[in-house]
């Protein structure tokens, strides 16, 4: 490692360092993945890598978390977006294919793919 | 695939979780998450302590916020299956609420940190503090970086002074004006000394810290260097604590290859860097005056002031001396400003103190908490209550020569001037706990005990007034006091705390004053009754069996050293007195409770 010369390369190397301690910073977004048995025999893990991956090609920040089933076992790989005080959005029978589209629209644009919706949570219930 | 890391698995290598077995555990988790395939998708982290210790080897799983306790290396299977391949959380492993056995699964919904504010330990237990890069990305060396290039030493000064910090190490004095004083002191040379001799017993806020986030320290002394005109700094550490060392040499050979430290600091024309001096470990080194002696070479043994170590301090040179806690305050009032920090505490204390909270508590570890917190949120919030249901007696605070202050006071806002008048002191930060089982002699006769072998013995009201105390509170313990006695502790306390020149005699007879306003009726019963209501003292008790609790069983008989129980199998048994040597393993392995104490 070369010496720090100024207060702004300092501040680079933050911008580029912060990326590594994601998962262990607050943010607003929250992708969740449905890891239950079901959820995997379904295809989950391959869904998460692939988000894993689109979030990373298109520098979003947002923490990846993994959950349980929850019951909606036929409609596996379920993924959930959270952000913020927004209602919880819930995709159902989400493949690896799906990703760019729904990562494009609902974390860029801002709209959520309601072709793929199954289900929507507001408030404390969520 | 690249690794994107999804989760980031904290694990704690603090001392007390390496001795419950946390490299094992790592060990473990490190191959089951490559066995599984989840390498590139979850990381390990080794981290500091976030100050759990009774619940050690701890795990914490971001960005879950997941705190599983007690983690084993057997456990290991079944926290990856569960929760890092399924997302699932592993109910025995969490947290349970000490009364209702309610699992909190979540850090920040544990009651345990739910009262705290982590300032000066923002860092420890989230990064790597072998990692210099995870402390820059959390924003370490900002503010060394803001001061190089936007502010005057002065204004920087000027900064410390209005947020109102003093000093961590005990004695209290506003940083900003210690500075100050340094900085104006006639001199070229002068030099910064961080305090890291801990030598409370119990206590563990410093080395905490140093293993933690050793860069926290090193960027505050550099703001320091900067703001007074020091170019060398010497960390003071003893060398009990091995892994502090190892990171603070870490820390500042990662430090010097950034940039950070020595030649040039960040592109600018400012040089420092920083010596670690190993103490060998004696309590009085401490003291200000006798660090400076040992970082010299000499005895650690104090002098007297003025001259302070502002005008005079190594080699004669003006020094500017601050607790490492202290150090490790400075980046956040630099980056968050004098007018954040001044809004945390009270009128007369600002900012946060962390406390090693100890003894009869459900939650023992290392705490953080804002100034002004009372004893009884410390206690019963925080501490989660006594432990096993007993009942609370006294907490001692600021280490072996604070005082220890009864339950009427415990909603007494913790701050420097409250504990004074409570008979105590700040001190570093030590806080013990005790409950209806402890003797207030006895405590008052172990402190003084330590004390005893600690001064230094350059004053003589020091070195013989706790001898002479020490062997009045022997002889009470005993059985052999008189009530003269008494008066004989109150006439020499006072004179061991005016005679004495540095701080260890001036708060010497701190735990014998506060016990005696306190519990001055457990002297008279020690003096008068020849009892010891704690049931402590071993020659004021006696073990008894307990005849309709008796069974017969014959465990106590088999276990007596001294073979001082007798009785037939199934009958009531019977101890000596004469052959008894109060050593309360019958006490101790009777199923029954039929062996009693009097």
């Amino acid at each position: 490692m070369p010496k720090l010369k100024s207060i702004e390369e300092l501040q680079k190397l933050r911008g580029q360092l912060q990326k590594d301690i994601k998962a262990r910073t607050e943010m607003n977004t929250t992708v969740t993945v449905g890891m239950g048995t079901c959820g995997i025999s379904a295809g989950a893990r391959e869904v998460m890598h692939a988000i894993l991956a689109e979030l990373e090609t298109r520098g979003i920040d947002a923490h990846v978390t993994t959950v349980g089933c929850i019951g909606m076992c036929s409609k596996e790989p379920l993924v959930d977006i959270q952000q913020g005080d927004e209602p919880r959005i819930t995709y159902g029978n989400v493949t690896p294919a799906m990703v760019p589209r729904m990562i494009e629209e609902h974390l860029i644009q801002g709209n959520v793919v309601e072709e793929w919706v199954v289900g929507r949570v507001t408030g404390q219930e969520g | 695939m690249t690794e994107q890391y999804r989760a980031d698995v904290l694990i704690c290598t603090c001392p007390a979780c390496t001795k419950a077995g946390a490299p094992e555990m790592q060990h473990a988790l490190k191959a089951e998450v490559e066995r599984r395939g989840l390498a590139g998708e979850v990381r390990l982290v080794e981290t500091g302590s976030r100050g759990f210790c009774s619940m050690g080897p701890v795990v914490i799983i971001r960005p879950e916020g997941i705190l599983y306790c007690q983690v084993h290396d057997v456990d290991v299977p079944e926290l990856v299956e569960e929760t890092l391949v399924k997302g699932r959380i592993v109910e025995r492993l969490t947290y349970k609420e000490p009364e209702t056995h309610k699992a909190i699964p979540h850090y920040d919904e544990i009651p345990f940190y739910d009262k705290q504010m982590r300032v000066v330990t923002r860092n420890c237990g989230l990064i790597n503090p072998q990692n210099i890069e995870e402390y820059i990305a959390v924003g370490g060396y900002q503010a060394l970086g803001k001061v190089l290039t936007s502010m005057a030493p002065k204004e920087i000064i000027e900064e410390v002074k209005k947020s109102g910090l003093r000093g961590r190490g005990g004695a209290g004095f506003p940083t900003g004006r210690k500075w100050e004083f340094t900085r104006n002191a006639p001199g070229d040379v002068k030099y910064l000394v961080a305090n890291g001799d801990e030598g409370d017993p119990g206590a563990f806020m410093d080395r905490s810290l140093m293993e933690g986030d050793p860069h926290a320290i090193l960027e505050g002394m550099t703001i320091g260097a900067y703001a007074m005109g020091a170019h060398k700094g010497y960390l003071y550490v003893r060398d009990e604590y091995p892994l502090a060392l190892r990171n603070l040499n870490i820390a500042m050979e990662q430090a010097r290859e950034y940039g950070l430290l020595g030649q040039g600091i960040l592109g600018s024309s400012f040089d420092f860097d920083v010596q670690i001096v190993r103490g060998a470990g004696a309590f009085v080194c401490g003291e200000e005056t006798a660090l400076l002696a040992s970082v010299e070479g000499h005895a650690g043994n104090p002098r007297p002031r003025p001259p302070y170590p502002a005008q005079s301090g190594l080699w004669g040179k003006p020094t500017n001396i601050n607790n490492v806690k202290t150090w490790a305050n400075i980046p956040v009032v630099i980056s968050r400003g004098a007018d954040w920090f001044n809004q945390i505490g009270t009128e007369t204390s600002k900012g946060t103190m962390i406390f090693s909270l100890v003894g009869k508590v459900n939650n023992t570890g290392l705490v953080e908490v804002p100034m002004g917190i009372t004893l009884r949120e410390l206690v019963f919030d925080v501490g989660g209550g006594m432990r096993d249901g007993k009942q609370f007696k006294a907490v001692q605070t600021g280490g072996p020569s604070g005082g220890c202050i009864p339950e009427e006071l415990l909603d007494l806002p913790v701050d420097y001037e409250h504990l004074k008048e409570a008979g105590s002191i700040m001190g570093s930060g030590g806080m013990i706990v005790m409950d209806e089982n402890a003797c207030m002699v006895d405590i008052a006769r172990y402190f003084l005990d330590f004390l005893k072998d600690e001064s230094c013995g350059k004053c003589t009201p020091c070195r013989e007034g706790i001898r002479q105390m020490l062997s009045i509170l022997t002889r009470i313990t005993e059985g052999q006091g008189e009530m003269g006695d008494l008066q004989v502790l109150e006439t020499l306390a006072p004179v061991v705390k005016e005679a004495s020149l540095c701080g260890l005699g001036q708060t010497a007879p701190n735990p014998v004053l506060s016990t005696l306003r306190y519990f001055r009726d457990e002297y008279v019963t020690h003096i008068v009754d020849h009892k010891c209501p704690a049931g402590v003292c071993k020659e004021l008790i006696e073990y008894y069996v307990i005849e309709d609790l008796c069974t017969g069983c014959g465990v106590c008989r088999r276990k007596c050293p001294q073979e001082a129980i007798s009785g037939e199998k199934k009958e009531v048994h019977v101890i000596d007195p004469a052959l008894c040597i109060k050593c309360g393993v019958c006490f101790d392995v009777c199923k029954f409770d039929a062996v009693g104490v009097r």
